[in-house]
């Protein structure tokens, strides 16, 4: 009866889902009654699922030599590259020589391949894990359908371990673009708001398993290894070597069939 | 300097953003190396403990608008542009040409309002400060350019649809 105006701009709100509760529910009843405007918003949304999607991969696309050099100070470009760590220059794990010295080449060319999961895996967590308002794109209280539609996308039956006796709890997933298909991430916290990000994907060559590795890339620890047909990497910023081990060794337990 | 890790962190989505803004990758570089330096240029600028994202996706827009006026580039958005393909039939690969283009096409005011919202996720408030515009102008600029992209990922023109409202 007592219809308040919707804007235009309560419009463009919902569709982005920044409207509050209250304000949310007035839409919903408007929209409820107009399926021609409710059709449009729905476009909107999808359109805008459809954007992201569609230039996500620069987010792991390999950081261009000038680009990292430009991001360093002249003067002091040298202390700030090391201070800057992976991106700048692209420090090779296991190959840590010389790349001081070659500053014309990409990241990619350094890193031996298995070593490339972690440094994808570290700058995924480096990406989204500040995300205050949009940490992963399903939440936890969605688990069933992000495991039915990570797995799905990813190609692998895909399980998210309870890492809750480590005092970390599942906030949700996403899906990444990868180097061989989609990487699914998710992504957990603990109550005092650390994070870890698990790093899941399909590894080209199957039937191979590996201890586990340790790499530093940045301020970002990974601990990555191979287990058949799927390869992990669990990252951290916020944990030490000694505690991000425990949970991998957790994770490994968990994930075991 | 926490500034220097930051900025190298942001990197990714300076790019991101910039792809999408100038339609092109090595002139999307281009822009983001520009940015960059001025940022460098600038930092005495910058006030310590405020969102250093926020202020270097202004400095990247301030950045923008000085190049394409400096080329005097036409903005070749307005132009009436020929229907893209039809959907139905599309694999994701084309759905992701088609949308790229659907973007490039946008009149590049709106894009940019549409681009931060969509792709940086920022608030409203941030996208008005960002690009110096008053908020009413970023919720109809958002507004305009969502109902152009969906007419175009329609395979009509916005006009047409325009006219048929009026």
């Amino acid at each position: 009866m007592n219809e308040l105006p919707v804007s235009e701009a309560d419009l463009q709100a919902y569709a982005d889902g920044r409207l509050p509760e209250e304000r949310r529910s007035a839409v919903e009843a408007w929209l409820a009654a107009r399926p021609e405007e409710a059709e449009r918003v729905t476009a909107y949304r999808r359109l805008a699922h459809e954007v992201r999607a569609a230039y996500e991969t620069m987010l792991s696309d390999p950081v261009p030599a000038r680009l990292a050099r430009a991001a360093s100070p002249r003067p002091q470009w040298r202390r700030m590259a090391v201070a800057a760590g992976w991106v700048v220059l692209g420090i090779a794990i296991g190959a840590p020589v010389g790349w001081h010295v070659r500053p014309e080449r990409t990241v990619t060319q350094l890193v031996p391949d298995n070593a490339v999961i972690a440094r994808r895996a570290a700058i995924a967590h480096a990406t989204y894990s500040p995300e205050v308002r949009h940490p992963v794109e399903v939440g936890a209280d969605d688990e069933q359908h992000l495991i039915a539609w990570l797995s799905k996308r990813v190609g692998v039956k895909l399980r998210a371990p309870k890492l809750e006796e480590a005092g970390m709890s599942l906030v949700g997933g996403r899906l990444l673009p990868g180097d061989n298909g989609p990487v699914a991430q998710f992504m957990y916290q603990s109550q005092n708001g650390r994070r870890l990000t698990l790093y899941v994907r399909t590894e080209a060559s199957r039937n191979r398993e590996t201890a586990f590795r340790y790499a530093r890339e940045n301020n970002v620890g990974v601990f990555y290894w191979i287990d058949r047909e799927v390869g992990y990497a669990l990252a951290s910023a916020d944990l030490s070597k000694d505690e991000l081990l425990r949970l991998a060794n957790l994770v490994y337990k968990k994930l075991e069939p | 300097m926490d500034e220097a890790k930051r900025l190298v962190e942001l990197i990714p989505r300076l790019r991101r953003y910039a792809r999408a803004l100038v339609g092109e990758r090595s002139s999307a570089d281009d822009l983001v190396q520009d940015t960059l330096e001025r940022a460098w240029a600038k930092l005495h600028l910058y006030r310590r403990g405020t969102d250093l994202r926020a202020w270097l996706f202004t400095v990247m827009h301030n950045v923008h608008v000085n190049r394409v006026r400096a080329t005097r580039s036409s903005d070749p958005l307005e132009e009436e542009m020929p229907e893209l393909a039809q959907r139905g039939t599309q694999s994701d690969a084309l759905l992701v040409r088609d949308l790229d283009r659907a973007v490039a096409r946008l009149p590049a005011d709106q894009r940019a309002v549409l681009l931060l919202v969509t792709l940086e996720e920022m608030s409203y408030e941030q996208v008005a400060r960002t690009l110096g515009i008053p908020i009413g102008t970023v919720m109809s600029r958002l507004s305009r350019a969502r109902e152009k992209l969906r007419a175009m990922m329609l395979g009509q023109s916005p006009s047409a649809k325009l006219t048929l409202v009026k």
